[in-house]
């Protein structure tokens, strides 16, 4: 059993409400950081745990925080990203869901190392009944006198505010989400500036995940030595994983960060192997954004060693073997499963949720999603393959915001791992439309093309 | 500051961006803007067709940036080095672009009042391949009616947002936008709303394609068969300095004055636009010279058709030979009138 940060309070009963979160020990890290830290101190704990961002790209947090603009004399913000919209991930839900005060006492006491008095929580619009419970949390928190004016009689105020989106994937993106904060479209910004010099309404900000904010109580309560001695090399703590798909156990886990991929698969502790216990066919490490990895390449990493849950196994140092540890949507797809069905299925999403904004985006999502319909339905040409791959290659790096790659990633590792059952679904059109194909023939013989 | 773009030098001031920096030493290297309007905050960034290549940060950060960066939005630095049109990597990514921009753009230039003065138009001229590898169908827009002046037609539109941004800055109530996202995104106007504003028209000399157009000049004329003079006017509400764009002593067109990167030197107002076009009206100033090359001026300066001589007397002679030829010829048997009657 690894060590439980986030989750180690979640099966006390009735530890959604004030009275119980804090009999348990809750709001402690508030008292020590007001009353026994500057906010630099604050920082430097959390530069020392080596925490990395949970959202997705993994920037360290200390790092992010030290690059805000304290000179300026302006108003400084915090704001929480919650709007979780990445599809196979779901643990942002869980943790605000089950143990909403803990993100809270994460947002104050990262409030007062960023110097900043009034701070919001971006949450996405799907999660309403979310919403609500951070209300009512919010609002305990308020009446307890751990949010407002001078908390535990210091100089230190903090204004608290959940703000719900429209839902939209893009507001994820942390410019979009200030824009849309601020009441406009949710357009990513050109960046420079970065928002740590002219965020929200052109303060100086930070934007930073859900679970990153909630490891900060640990951090400040143990130090960020002890945060640091969890994990290995430069992947510190814990990490939440949303693991769903084709597996035994599918749901939220906690896991240090260096545990191997097999026993996270495997064993009863974590997902319990595949469902029915069919052949393992291809893997989804990081929400859908990350590429995927075919059998070959989810255990051992193409150096032949053991593949690990950490930024920088999953990556395989960058190259076309790896993946990436992103947002931690675990999705698991054994042999039944349609690799262009499902590659088509988030391209459909990626085309849906681009903002319009840039050129390659709009029109390369739309017409990636074209194309694979068209091969998915049975219409596909042998240079359709060929196509896709260019098209997907045009978009990756020449967009304004991240999305754009989310979108190509997905493809080009498909292709890359896949192109035969690409070929088989243009080949043999005619046995794609019975969808029981995946189902009733072995994965082998779809690969060799019989 | 030192910025060196395609091996030529410049000094510029800090702030400058690479697209300035560019427009001034001018040439080649100038990468193409579609949604970037030097005379609007904010915009650019938006279109990718000036992606650029760093090959040196600066002199205190020599690294190359990984990715291509948009020219008109990123800042140059002491001792910067960029690659434009001299990129393989850079001409990829222009053309990639194009093809982007070109896919639901329907090719209509015949029918567009937009031809031969559209900004897309003339970057697929220089960056567009001859073929397209886009087989499905284009996204289409009903059609909309946004106001007495502007015709709207949502198929053409690239969404660039100038015409948004000019709204915001220069009209007072903006009252269009954009509506939904990706590529069904579209511009129109907010419920029971239409575009009514002394300074809308200028959306129309903002919009880089035929989006957006001028109902009163629709379908009048092609711009290469108009003959643009300077003119102005006094006028209260705006600088009263445009262009007439006449045929024959008709006025069919006023514009504002365009610079070689076709941005108004300064925006007009509807009354000297829509309402002014007696001859009377202006004081013609002389004819106005496009300098930048385009597809405008394919027309104006068309290789000389090379000189036929027609020697009179030899094609007379010619002529008459045909003639005695024909006249000489042995007639062709008519049918059995016979077998006719037969029957």
């Amino acid at each position: 059993m690894g060590t439980k940060i986030l989750l180690d309070k979640i099966n006390i009963p009735g530890i959604k409400t004030y009275e119980v979160y804090r009999a348990n020990g809750g709001y402690a890290s508030v008292e020590k950081a007001l009353k026994t830290l500057t906010p630099d101190e604050v920082t430097e704990e959390v530069k020392t745990s080596g925490l990395r961002g949970r959202g997705g790209a993994g920037f360290p947090m200390g790092l992010k925080w030290s690059f805000i603009d304290k000179k300026s004399g302006k108003p400084r913000h915090l704001v929480c990203n919650a709007d979780e919209s990445e599809p196979g991930t779901f643990k942002d839900r869980y943790l605000m869901e089950y143990i909403p005060h803990l993100l809270i006492e994460g947002m104050i006491t990262s409030s007062y190392a960023l110097g900043a008095n009034l701070s919001y929580i971006y949450i996405r619009g799907e999660y309403m009944w979310v919403y609500k419970i951070l209300e009512r949390a919010i609002k305990e928190a308020y009446a307890a006198g751990w949010l407002g004016k001078n908390i535990l009689g210091t100089d230190f105020s903090l204004d608290l505010h959940v703000h719900c989106g429209a839902g939209a994937y893009i507001c994820g993106e942390e410019t979009a989400l200030i824009e849309s904060l601020e009441g406009k479209r949710g357009n990513p910004r050109i960046k420079p500036p970065f928002p740590a010099v002219s965020g929200l309404w052109t303060n100086p900000t930070v934007v930073n995940n859900v679970e990153s904010i909630s490891a900060v109580p640990w951090i400040v309560m143990n130090s960020g030595e002890e945060y640091a001695k969890i994990g290995v090399g430069r992947s510190t703590g814990t990490k939440l994983i949303s693991a769903s798909g084709h597996i035994k156990n599918p749901g939220v886990y906690e896991i240090e960060l260096g545990l191997s991929v097999e026993e996270f698969m495997n064993s009863d502790e974590y997902l319990g192997g595949m469902m029915n216990d069919r052949p393992l066919k291809a893997l989804v490490p990081g929400g859908s954004s990350v590429p995927i990895l075919p059998a070959n390449l989810i255990y051992k990493t193409a150096a032949g060693e053991d593949r690990l849950m950490t930024y920088e196994s999953l990556s395989d140092g960058g190259f076309a073997t790896g993946s990436m540890l992103g947002s931690g949507g675990f999705i698991v797809y054994n042999d039944t499963t349609c690799i262009v069905r499902n590659t088509w299925n988030f391209s459909r999403f990626y085309h849906h949720e681009s903002c319009g904004q840039c050129t390659p985006c709009r029109e390369g999502t739309g017409w990636l999603e074209k194309v694979l319909h068209r091969i998915e339905h049975g219409h596909g040409r042998m240079e359709d393959i060929d196509l896709l791959w260019d098209i997907q290659s045009k978009i990756e790096g020449n967009t304004i915001c991240p999305l754009g790659d989310a979108a190509s990633w997905p493809v080009a590792a498909a292709i890359r791992h896949f192109r035969e059952e690409f070929e088989y679904h243009i080949r043999f059109p005619e046995r794609i439309k019975n969808r029981d194909h995946f189902v009733n023939e072995p994965f082998e013989k779809v690969r060799n093309l019989v | 500051m030192k910025v060196t773009i395609d091996g030529q030098e410049i000094d510029v001031e800090p702030g400058t961006t690479i697209l300035q920096a560019a427009r001034m030493i001018g040439g080649d290297l100038v990468p193409p803007a579609m949604c970037y309007y030097s005379k609007l905050k904010g915009s650019g960034g938006k279109c990718r067709c000036c992606l650029v290549e760093v090959s040196k940060g600066s002199e205190a950060d020599p690294r190359p940036m990984p990715k291509l960066v948009a020219s008109c939005v990123t800042g140059c630095m002491d001792g910067m080095e960029v690659n434009s049109s001299a990129s393989p990597r850079v001409e990829e990514a222009r053309k990639s672009v194009t093809e982007f921009l070109l896919i639901n753009h329907p090719l209509d230039c015949p029918v567009c009042d937009q031809a031969g003065e559209c900004d897309l138009q003339n970057l697929s001229f220089q960056h567009g391949k001859s073929q397209t590898r886009f087989i499905e169908e284009k996204r289409t827009f009903e059609p909309e009616d946004i106001g007495d002046k502007i015709q709207l037609h949502m198929n053409r539109c690239i969404l660039c947002q100038r015409c948004v941004q000019l709204a915001d800055q220069l009209c007072d109530g903006r009252v269009h936008g954009v509506m939904n996202r990706g590529d069904h995104a579209q511009i129109s106007t907010y419920i029971t709303n239409a575009i009514d504003n002394e300074f809308s028209g200028n959306m129309i000399d903002v919009c880089p394609v035929g989006a957006l157009t001028d109902k009163t000049f629709r379908f009048k004329s092609r711009v290469w068969f108009n003959k643009p003079y300077n003119a102005h006017r006094n006028c209260d509400k705006c600088c009263g300095k445009t262009t007439v764009w006449m045929f024959g002593d008709e006025i069919q067109r006023v514009t504002a004055r365009k610079d070689e990167y076709h941005e108004v030197e300064d925006f007009i107002c509807n009354t000297c636009r829509f309402d002014k076009k007696d001859v009377k009206d202006w004081v013609i100033e002389g004819p106005r010279k496009f300098e930048k090359f385009s597809v405008i001026n394919r027309n104006k300066y068309a290789l000389n058709a090379p000189k036929v001589e027609i020697k009179t007397e030899d094609q007379i002679l010619l002529g008459r030979k045909e003639d005695q030829k024909k006249i000489s010829m042995v007639k062709v048997p008519l049918n059995n009138t016979n077998d006719n009657s037969k029957s």
